[in-house]
């Protein structure tokens, strides 16, 4: 969420053929939502910067060849935006066949079932199959903390954890090792997380991941939800002390 | 000159088997074989997940009886927290277990073997289906059918839905019942228990309609395996593990709190034609160990049921056939008792005070590296057994399945109808059904997986020494 400046100006923009003026510096995706037009997210989260990588936010933008990401993109004067259409939608169903083929996802047995973003996500999208071959990687999981669990086969790599360890809690415990496939999250320097020598517990990383890639230890299947709405108040409280 | 006969595939557990009949140069049957084809891979790629997550990744084993291996599996994680799990919970988990097994039994009966019974083992096969069932027959096919949504309905009311519900955790159950659901359960026992009664007074009428297949069906002295309560009463989620000779006396019993051990009285043997491995009764080595589980090894294994109407039946049962039949045929009959029983028995459960109390779950973390969890299954006794790292990871896991319990018996049973009903220069529809059905007696899991489409898909080759295929009966 941008500061409120006094160099704000008004800057008016269509969206999907709707009218609306905001302020500049506004991202297309704040003002799409303040004006309650849906674009799909899950990298994305109110509180944390911009990070720009799942690309599901992409939208048209009038006179441009490129898609853009809607998260990424400020406003500006006369922009004409359209957030879908059958490009766009067959883009956003192709991404989330790829991440469920990236990694072992298995919805039926996993701990986030019925209160996972990227399985909500697949349902919004109308994806009732993937048609990339899955890769089936052998990943393990980091049950090493006392009470949080990391399993990189259901991560993303939204790196919202990465982001809230880092900003919020000031950690920086969470970070991306690797490139490509090959990347994955990690503790410190590539430790067991219950090895780490800076994580405080404080769970956050849990609340903000998207699916069951983290998530409480002794959870069984389906019964882990989590809880996101601290997060633009923490940065509130964080933006007034500053 | 030799010949083999082969039957493939016939089914396995949720995929395929093969059968091979072979037979000696007078034309007579020399030997029978029951290969399971298949591999799934379950005790594999549990390695590296989470113990909280078993139950419901065992679960998925089966699409029929899925409940049964929550339990086992839930067992063996209670066994590694080292929790005793609260009372409401143990009721509870033990409700929905037997709605399992009234569920699964009626599906057997009902859907895949009653048609053999009603239309004769040499029937028209276009009418000795589930199909022919209901045109022919609409009232006991009602009755089926209602029993089995009987079972699957309390499922779905206790767990959220009928097929794997993750409602069963380590440590209990994590959601408690609530007063509408137990009454709405009860409005339907006495119902449903009209319906099992109706099924077995139609039994003991068809029972003697085939003294050829009790004769033949897997009739032969075994041992047979399954879990008692202390008092020696049929019990089905946890109790004594018990070993009884084919005169019903007892021959080894393993305490609930020695389940661990189990492993002192079962060795699995592995024969290279298939991959269902070969459990037997270590003391007396294999193959001689060999013994039965399911429905009616229970009823031999235990004294009486415990339940009013049940225990009237068994009765007759033991009148009719004495205390310890030996034909896999009276597996039909046990079955339904079961059925009987098992409705009863959740009406009594329901009926304790404490079974609307919010104390469903014990929590703790694992305790032990180690856990075995040992509960029946409608088919027989089923065996979890875990072993996890320090993080609480699974690194190993055996599982010792009803089928696998059977498969010894079911391989005998089949070369036992083979020599009564094959006849070597000649296939018929009759002997083919015939050889499905022993198996179906036991009622293994690939009866779930194909009979309940309608039939199996069978194919039956006579062939010379030489190779050479003299008679072909196929079935897709």
């Amino acid at each position: 969420m941008s500061a409120v400046t006094s160099t704000t100006q008004s800057i008016t923009l269509t969206i999907d053929d709707k009218a609306i003026s905001c302020r500049s510096g506004e991202t297309i995706l704040q003002v799409a939502r303040e004006n309650n037009i849906d674009i799909p997210t899950l990298c994305y989260l109110e509180g944390l910067t911009v990070w720009g990588g799942c690309r599901l936010c992409m939208v048209e933008i009038a006179a441009s060849p490129k898609l853009h990401a809607a998260c990424a993109t400020e406003c500006t004067e006369g922009m004409t935006v359209r957030t879908t259409s059958p490009r766009l939608k067959q883009y956003r169903k192709m991404i989330v066949e790829m991440l469920f083929a990236e990694r072992n996802h298995v919805c039926s047995v996993c701990v986030s079932n019925g209160h996972c973003e990227l399985q909500n996500m697949a349902t919004k999208l109308e994806i009732d199959h993937v048609r990339f071959p899955y890769r089936f990687p052998r990943m393990e999981v980091d049950n090493s903390h006392d009470y949080m669990r990391l399993d990189q086969n259901r991560c993303i790599l939204c790196a919202r954890c990465v982001r809230v360890c880092g900003e919020i809690e000031g950690a920086h415990t969470k970070d991306v090792k690797g490139r490509g496939v090959l990347s994955a999250i990690i503790h410190d320097l590539d430790e067991p997380w219950g090895d780490s020598q800076t994580c405080t517990g404080c769970g956050k990383c849990v609340n903000v991941c998207p699916t069951g890639a983290l998530t409480h230890r002794g959870t069984a299947v389906g019964e882990m939800t989590k809880k996101t709405e601290f997060l633009p108040y923490l940065t509130l409280m964080r933006e007034v002390k500053l | 000159m030799t010949r083999t006969i082969t039957i493939d595939g016939v089914t396995r557990i949720e995929g395929h088997a093969k059968i091979t009949i072979h037979l000696d140069e007078s034309g007579k049957v020399c030997d029978a074989q029951f290969h399971v084809t298949q591999f799934r891979g379950f005790e594999k790629f549990v390695e590296g997940r989470p113990l909280t997550e078993m139950p419901s990744i065992m679960a998925r084993i089966c699409g029929i009886c899925p409940v049964s291996h929550l339990m086992a599996a839930a067992k063996a994680c209670d066994d590694i927290l080292a929790v005793d799990i609260p009372p409401t919970a143990d009721k509870l988990r033990r409700i929905m277990n037997l709605a399992q097994m009234v569920q699964s039994h009626a599906l057997s009966f009902f859907h895949l073997s009653s048609p053999d019974l009603l239309f004769g083992m040499d029937g028209d096969p276009m009418r000795r289906n589930i199909f022919g069932l209901i045109r022919e027959h609409p009232d006991f096919a009602r009755d089926g059918i209602l029993l089995r949504k009987f079972g699957q309905d309390v499922i779905a009311l206790l767990g959220g839905k009928k097929i794997h519900p993750a409602w069963v955790v380590p440590g209990g159950v994590n959601a408690p019942l609530t007063e509408e659901t137990r009454d709405t359960i009860l409005k339907q026992i006495p119902e449903a228990i009209a319906r099992a009664q109706r099924a077995l007074d139609y039994f003991r009428t068809v029972q003697d309609h085939y003294p050829a297949e009790v004769d033949a069906f897997a009739n032969f002295p075994t041992l047979f395996a399954g879990l008692v309560t202390p008092d020696g009463l049929l019990e089905h989620y946890d109790g004594t593990m018990k070993f009884v000779d084919h005169n019903a006396t007892p021959v080894a019993e393993l305490n609930s709190s020695y389940h661990s051990h189990y492993g002192s009285l079962i060795s699995e043997a592995v024969e290279n034609y298939s991959y269902l491995k070969f459990p037997y009764f270590k003391a007396r080595g294999y193959p001689a160990g060999i013994y039965r589980v399911g429905p009616l090894a229970r009823l031999i294994v235990a004294e009486r049921c415990g339940t009013v109407h049940a225990d009237k039946e068994l009765g007759v049962f033991r009148t009719r056939l004495g205390r310890s039949p030996q034909s896999s045929f009276h597996y039909h009959w046990a079955r339904l008792i079961e059925i009987l029983y098992g409705i009863e028995m959740i009406q009594r459960l329901l009926e304790y005070p404490d079974i609307l109390n919010t104390h469903i779950r014990s929590r703790a973390r694992p305790n032990r590296l180690e856990g075995v969890g040992i509960s029946e299954a409608p088919r027989g006794t089923l065996i979890h057994h875990y072993k996890i790292d320090e993080n609480g990871l699974i690194r190993w896991a055996n599982l010792i399945i009803a089928t696998g319990h059977n498969n010894l018996a079911m391989n005998l049973g089949v070369r036992q109808v083979a020599e009564r009903f094959v006849d070597a220069e000649h296939l018929s529809e009759g002997m083919l059904n015939r050889v499905e059905a022993v198996i179906r007696c036991f009622d293994p899991c690939l009866s779930c997986s194909t009979h309940a489409l309608g039939q199996m898909p069978l194919r039956i080759e006579l062939c010379r020494a030489d190779g050479e295929v003299c008679d072909v009966l196929q079935r897709d």
